[in-house]
């Protein structure tokens, strides 16, 4: 790739990574009921993003890595739909 | 079996191949030749057999006797830790991938090599410090929480060095994913002219699928061991419920890895029984679309059937009914598989080289644990046989029955290609008896046992189950001989045994077009590929027109 060197941007997202991190950390000490997962959840979704997009740089490759990601988001479902078909019809708590 | 005698010559020495291509200890420590790696990983896995198996003949000496006595109820625990540690991570899972998938996969696609030589190197390294770090675990005090490492067990019970052995799995594992990860753009990215995908070899296909399993379910794995070291070392609620953790979670992400790791060490067998098959039946494999399709959708399946590990752990009766028919479901590749290799034998003119009988006895060893693997996913029948020697029993017959047999089996077949001699072929076939003989033994009576109600993971047991637990030690010893034997002869072979030629099994392929051992960079010449895989029948008619013409 033909372009200057990234490592600020690089930098930059470690930094944004370390401040959500902070944020979880925060956000767990504070009693939010239900939403406390709710907020977790979220802010892992919006790290996920920055690594995909800023570390991963996922726009500018080919498919072929495209059809690769999808499948590990793929098995990831599997491993969400199957765990909670036990987590969600559990007789006891 | 007639040794080559029209176009090779029969020293070995003379010509340059990758063996004799530096003999210093740096050579080999630093080589990113996929053919040393390969041996790199046998010397090593072997090395892990003998350890793994040291602890499980402790176990069966201790088993002799109803009141046990030879070791305390801790040092028990320990040993069936051990025994599942090693056996599963540092011989099982690297078993075939790593010693016949490294050497072989560049040559059967007709590459000079992996696509990342030093990426390969580091992952034995990888596989090395993860083994030390799992035998210092052993050497310092040991583990007694099972190979599973369930919670509370390993976290808040733990005694022992858990977290040093969950380190070095979790080092080896990225060995694993690294090898996987190298596979996969080997059989993407170099395969030679004319090589498309439905003309590679089946073994490729199931080391391809292997690959994938890897890189998918290997990262869960260390996951999972860190959660369990952040629990441990830090007090994080993750598994504890009293720190508002959730009980089942471990099992759930262990055996999301678990499950689909015993695709890891079948399919390459199911894969190296693929090439067995054909040739010694000089026949073309019966369905070929079938079983690379098979092998796909058995890697996808494996995913999805975790669950029929936790019937009785509290998982929801609901979530128990979806998991134990997916578990049903699974066997249907298995079978097709199983179904087309003996079609493959019908009308065959079989010859039965050691090879061939390893490649038997995998096909009835891996049958009987696959059916019976069909009982446990049954969800009442597994609450009777839960935990008890019927699941040892089942597990041993895919796992050595299965794998160890294609393993071995693999190891004979590509034995004269890998070192460019022949062992002694009688010798060989004993072994392979004696090992078939010794493992059923071993084996069978821990069904009945299972079945009568003999808990598994205790030193004791009521006295009513004596005399099948003599069987299952006299068994097992039988086993050591048989596994001690090939270590014997192979070992002489290399010094003593005959030269091997380019293709001793007339084989076909593209590993068996280059001399034995092969050059340093696989081919003299890059090879092109024009015809279809296992093309017996072809080659029965070229090789008896050259007899006619010598005649
Ligand atoms: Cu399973």
């Amino acid at each position: 790739m033909n372009r200057e060197p990234a490592t600020n941007r690089f930098l930059f997202t470690a930094g944004a990574l370390l401040g959500l991190l902070a944020l979880t950390v925060g956000a767990a000490y504070v009693n939010l009921g239900p939403f406390n997962t709710i907020a977790a959840l979220t802010i892992s979704a919006a790290k996920t993003v920055l690594i995909l997009v800023f570390f991963m740089e996922i726009r500018e490759r080919s498919p072929v890595i495209w059809v690769a990601l999808a499948t590990g988001f793929f098995f990831f479902g599997i491993m969400f739909a199957l765990a909670m078909s036990d987590f969600l019809t559990r007789g006891w708590k | 079996m007639n040794t080559e005698t029209r176009e090779l010559p029969m020293t070995l020495e003379p010509r340059a191949n990758y063996l004799n291509d530096g003999h210093s200890i740096r050579s080999w420590l630093l080589t990113t030749d996929h053919k040393r790696i390969g041996l790199l990983y046998m010397v090593s896995i072997t090395l892990f057999f003998f350890v793994g198996g040291a602890a499980a003949a402790m176990m069966r000496l201790e088993l002799l006797r109803p009141q046990g006595g030879l070791v305390t109820s801790a040092l028990y625990n320990k040993l069936f830790t051990m025994h599942g540690v090693i056996m599963v991570w540092f011989f099982l899972i690297p078993s075939i991938p790593t010693v016949l998938g490294n050497f072989l996969v560049p040559l059967m696609i007709g590459a000079r090599d992996v696509a990342f030589p030093r990426l390969n190197l580091v992952s034995w390294y990888l596989f090395i410090a993860g083994g030390a770090s799992a035998l210092w675990a052993i050497i310092a005090g040991g583990v007694d929480t099972g190979w599973t490492f369930y919670t509370p067990y390993s976290s808040t019970y733990a005694n022992g060095h858990v977290l040093a052995m969950a380190a070095g799995i979790f080092i080896a594992g990225f060995g694993s994913i690294a090898t996987g990860l190298n596979f996969i753009v080997t059989i993407h990215k170099m395969r030679a002219p004319g090589l498309t995908w439905f003309r590679l070899p089946l073994f490729i296909w199931t080391i391809y699928t292997t690959s994938l399993i890897l890189v998918l379910a290997t990262p869960v794995l260390a996951i999972t061991l860190t959660l369990m070291a952040l629990e441990r070392l830090f007090g994080v609620g993750i598994f504890n419920p009293a720190m508002g953790g959730d009980p089942l979670l471990f099992q759930h992400l262990f055996w999301f890895y678990s499950h689909p790791a015993v695709y890891i060490m079948i399919l390459p067998s199911m894969g190296v029984v693929s090439e067995l098959i054909p040739c010694f039946s000089r026949k073309s494999i019966f369905g070929y679309n079938f079983i690379a399709y098979a092998t796909i959708s058995i890697g996808v399946f494996g995913f999805l059937v975790w669950g029929h590990h936790m019937f009785v752990s509290s998982q929801s009766v609901y979530a128990g009914m979806i998991f134990s028919i997916l578990s049903f479901l699974v066997s249907i590749p298995s079978a097709i598989k199983v179904f087309n290799w003996t079609a493959t034998l019908y009308k065959g003119s079989i010859t039965f080289q050691t090879p061939m009988l390893y490649a038997f006895g995998f096909i009835g060893l891996f049958t009987i644990g696959g059916l019976t693997g069909l009982f446990l996913a049954a969800l009442a029948v597994d609450v009777h046989l839960h935990d008890t020697y019927f699941v040892i029993a089942h597990f041993h017959y895919i796992m050595v029955g299965g794998a160890v047999m294609g393993y071995l089996g693999g190891l004979h077949f590509w034995w004269p290609k890998i070192t460019g001699r022949l062992y002694c072929e009688w010798l060989a076939k004993l072994a392979a008896v004696t090992i078939f003989a010794g493992f059923n033994l071993t084996f069978f009576p821990q069904f009945i046992l299972g079945f009568m109600g003999m808990p598994r993971r205790y030193p004791v047991y009521a006295p009513e189950f004596q005399v099948l637990n003599v069987l299952s030690t006299a068994g097992a010893s039988i086993l050591a001989i048989g596994y001690l034997l090939p270590l014997a002869y192979l070992l002489w072979s290399l010094r003593y045994g005959k030269p091997a030629g380019a293709n001793p099994w007339k084989a076909t392929g593209l590993e068996w077009k280059t001399s034995s051992p092969p050059p340093r960079d696989n081919f003299a010449n890059a090879p092109v590929v024009t015809e279809e895989p296992y093309n017996y029948d072809a080659q029965a008619a070229e090789l008896s027109l050259e007899e006619n013409s010598h005649a």
